[in-house]
């Protein structure tokens, strides 16, 4: 279970100025801004379930991510995950969770991605049973045995993000945050990717946490939706409550362009 | 330490999977140190001695530093390149897995290519062991073996404070070099050579004669006490510090997240 | 006139702009950078002192003449070394993005010899005013100690500028191989490193074996930091210097004459490749 109460986070920032003489200013002194990334955000998450986080960029998605995993304390609030708080109790935290950095690889550039996931096991402390039962199901699911001796640098994109995936579930983590796991990837890799999520979670009853851009990826996977803009939390629902508000026939696109409008974000 | 074998080995094979490019950065290392060597060559085919140093007296402290400073890197590259590590996010994936934080920026990174370095000085030591005039007791070669390995754990401790500066600055890390790559540079010289102010402060600040200058004097038999072959251990006092220091940079960072 | 007004100059100064105020903006990094030079000046100074002091009959220069190349070596450190690569360059010929930069209007040798000098110099300023405010003001013997006639000043600036020159026009040959080397990193360590060391960067080319010198000065190496140098310093003067000068200005020439040539043949070789 996942409980984010009240969490708050603001980071300062040096402004870096354009032009010739305000840049030669700055060598003496220089100007703090400072941004409000959270304010008060509060949600819920049930074991099992699978939502889509959404927000247009420097909305603080990542933010609350990197709260959530235990990469960043925020300055208020608290956050509860399966009975731990994140930064204080990281090791035993981490251990429980998967992730997914969308832009950001975990595998090894120039080894066979096998040995990028054999050294995972070794470094999640994974036993030989687990991880093989979780290699092989995932590598059938996801479809790689052809793929298993290519070094990471060989592969496609779409390739890749799979490969990311079985590296970020090979421990059986309950929990899964995906950072934008579809960007740049083809369709059939998208479909492949959505597919097994879906699978996932409903077959181990992982819960998963998406950020996306893409909103087919909400339509095909998640049936909640929370709405963040401007570091709050603007609106925590279902797809299809949000769908019977929506103008007709909108797609999902266009029903989450609208609600940006809407809260002029 | 099992597991930073894996981790060695992983880096062994992928920086295997580029041979000429590896061939020629180690030879490009080895040039490096190279240079200094010969520069001090030179200075020494017009000179018989410096402050009471002759050409292989000063050779033994220059083979120390240099090789002590090529394993550091090597091995503490992680700590080295840390700037570059926080920027494109590998630390936050050393943040999300279930290991020391230290122990996975140490196994991140390695870069064979710094052997390049330290075959420069195996080469001065090949040269200078049997002809530095040196009375190879047991207890020397002790001795000597400490200065190495005091030298690269000391060298490996300033790249520590390095990469927690840069949990503040990524633009005024520059002045670390003074300390890592003034320390190779200029320990080419007994340290006592830049005088008193100097050889005080690489005593008690940054303890870089600890494992150069003092044990050297053991080595050359001018001076007896044991003192001064153990010196390069205190030496590795240094290293608290370093670690409370990236303790505390590493806290900072994960409440500002930049 | 002189076919000047045919060349137009606004792009270069444009570029030159934009990476002099990028470079401003790394103030932590200037003082950083400042300090660092400081101490290594003042570490090669209390070396060199203590050499002389073993033996002040071998000293191959004047004293004050070491310790003032070595303050001038520190503030034009980012002039004068081969080591301060433009990355960039090389990062766009390996990745390949170079096919991009052949669209535009602007002859790719004179692009980059002109990107890499606003660098070196805007780089170089930042950091030489302060060493040398502070260096001709430090007491003996560590005193930067400035020439008194006139004419020195100007034999200094014109072999600075030629030696920048020569640097850059070598410096092109080394961006130009990275064309033929799928990895260049270890090539651009061996021919910086060496040609650093044969400049006199480590130590100043007095210091070198006669023969050696003597060799070295007659090729490009004497006439990148060494001969601005070891004007300034007053180790070199007279007939000597204009000699040195008449060298650098012969590589100069000559350099940049083989490197736009092998360029030519590099961006062929592109074209026809396809990038």
């Amino acid at each position: 279970m996942i409980e984010l109460n009240g969490v708050n986070k603001t980071f300062r920032i040096a402004k870096r100025q354009g032009g010739f003489s305000r840049a030669f200013r700055a060598l003496f002194s220089r100007e703090y801004e400072y941004i409000r990334a959270l304010k008060n955000v509060s949600f819920t998450v049930n074991d099992g379930e699978m939502v889509g986080y959404i927000g247009p960029n420097g909305a603080g998605k990542s933010t609350t991510i990197k709260i959530m995993c235990g990469v960043l304390n925020p300055d208020g609030g608290t956050c509860n995950i399966n009975g731990r708080t994140p930064w204080k109790n990281r090791v035993a935290h981490v251990r429980e969770i998967g992730v997914v950095f969308g832009q950001r690889s975990q595998l090894w550039w120039d080894v066979p991605v096998v040995d990028s996931f054999e050294l995972i096991r070794d470094i999640y402390k994974t036993d030989a049973a687990t991880y093989k039962r979780n290699l092989d199901e995932l590598v059938e699911l996801l479809e790689l045995h052809e793929i298993l001796k290519t070094p990471a640098r060989s592969l496609s994109l779409g390739q890749r993000m799979r490969c990311e995936i079985v590296a970020s579930l090979l421990h059986d983590p309950k929990i899964l945050f995906l950072d934008e796991p579809t960007i740049g990837l083809d369709a059939v890799s998208k479909l492949a990717v959505r597919q097994f999520i879906k699978r996932l979670n409903a077959e181990r009853g992982t819960t998963v946490l998406l950020t996306t851009h893409d909103m087919q990826d909400i339509e095909a996977l998640t049936e909640r939706i929370i709405l963040i803009g401007k570091g709050q939390i603007l609106l925590d629902g279902s797809l299809t409550q949000l769908k019977a508000e929506a103008p007709k026939g909108a797609n999902a696109e266009e029903m989450v362009a609208a609600l940006y409008k809407e809260y002029a974000i | 330490m099992n597991l930073y074998m894996k981790f060695f080995l992983m880096h062994l094979k992928s920086q295997m999977q580029y041979k000429v490019s590896f061939f020629f950065n180690i030879l490009g290392q080895f040039l490096v140190s190279f240079a200094v060597f010969m520069s001090l060559s030179f200075l020494f085919m017009l000179f018989d001695d410096v402050e009471g140093f002759t050409y292989q007296e000063v050779l033994i402290g220059f083979a120390v530093m240099m090789l002590g400073f090529s394993l550091g890197e090597m091995f503490g590259r992680g700590f080295d390149t840390f700037p570059r590590i926080l920027g494109n996010g590998t630390f936050d994936r050393a943040l999300v897995r279930p290991r020391n934080i230290i122990f996975q920026v140490l196994a991140g990174t390695m870069d064979f290519t710094r052997l390049g370095r330290a075959a420069q000085a195996v080469v001065v030591f090949v040269y200078v062991i049997p002809n530095s005039g040196v009375d190879w007791t047991l207890t020397r070669v002790m001795t000597l073996v400490l200065m190495i390995v005091c030298g690269t754990l000391l060298f490996f401790g300033l790249f520590v404070v390095y990469a927690s500066f840069s949990f503040f600055t990524v633009e005024g890390l520059e002045f670390m070099n003074i300390f890592t790559d003034g320390g190779r540079e200029h320990g080419r010289l007994p340290f006592s050579v830049y005088g008193e102010n100097v050889l005080r402060f690489l005593t008690y600040v940054i303890p870089l004669a600890l494992v150069q200058y003092y044990p050297l004097l053991f080595l050359l038999g001018r001076e007896t006490s044991l003192l001064y072959a153990f010196a390069p251990v205190f030496a590795l006092l240094f290293l608290i510090p370093c670690f409370v220091f990236f303790r505390f940079g590493l806290s900072r960072y994960k409440s500002t997240g930049s | 006139m002189f076919g000047l007004t045919a060349i137009n100059f606004k792009p270069y100064r444009a570029l030159f702009r934009i990476r002099f105020t990028n470079t401003l903006q790394y103030r932590a990094a200037a003082f950083a950078g400042l300090t660092t030079q400081f101490a290594w000046g003042f570490m090669y100074i209390l070396a060199f002192a203590a050499f002389y002091r073993s033996n002040p009959g071998s000293f191959p220069m004047e004293f004050s003449h070491t310790v003032t190349y070595i303050w001038l070596q520190q503030a034009f450190v980012a002039l004068f070394f081969l080591w301060f690569y433009d990355n960039s360059i090389i990062e766009s010929v390996e990745s390949g993005s170079i096919a991009y930069e052949l669209v535009r209007p602007m002859d790719l040798y004179s692009r980059w010899f002109s990107i890499t000098a606003a660098n070196r110099v805007s780089r170089t300023l930042l950091r030489a005013i302060p060493i040398l405010a502070i260096a001709i003001f430090l007491p003996r013997p560590f005193r930067l100690v400035l020439p008194v006639e006139l004419m020195r000043y100007i034999l200094f600036f014109i072999s600075m500028a030629l030696a920048l020159g020569v640097v850059l026009s070598f410096s092109m040959l080394i961006y130009i191989s990275a064309f033929y080397t799928i990895n260049s990193m270890g090539t651009r360590i061996i021919f910086g490193v060496s040609a650093d060391f044969l400049s006199g960067a480590y130590i100043p080319l007095p210091f070198f074996p006669d023969t050696m010198r003597f060799v070295l000065e007659l090729l490009p190496f004497g006439s990148m930091q060494n001969m601005p140098l070891l004007i300034f310093s007053g180790h070199v003067y007279g007939v000597a210097a204009f000699r040195g000068i008449g060298i650098q200005l012969f590589w100069l020439v000559t350099l940049v004459i083989v490197g736009r040539f092998w360029m030519s043949r590099a961006l062929k070789r592109v074209v026809a490749q396809g990038g």
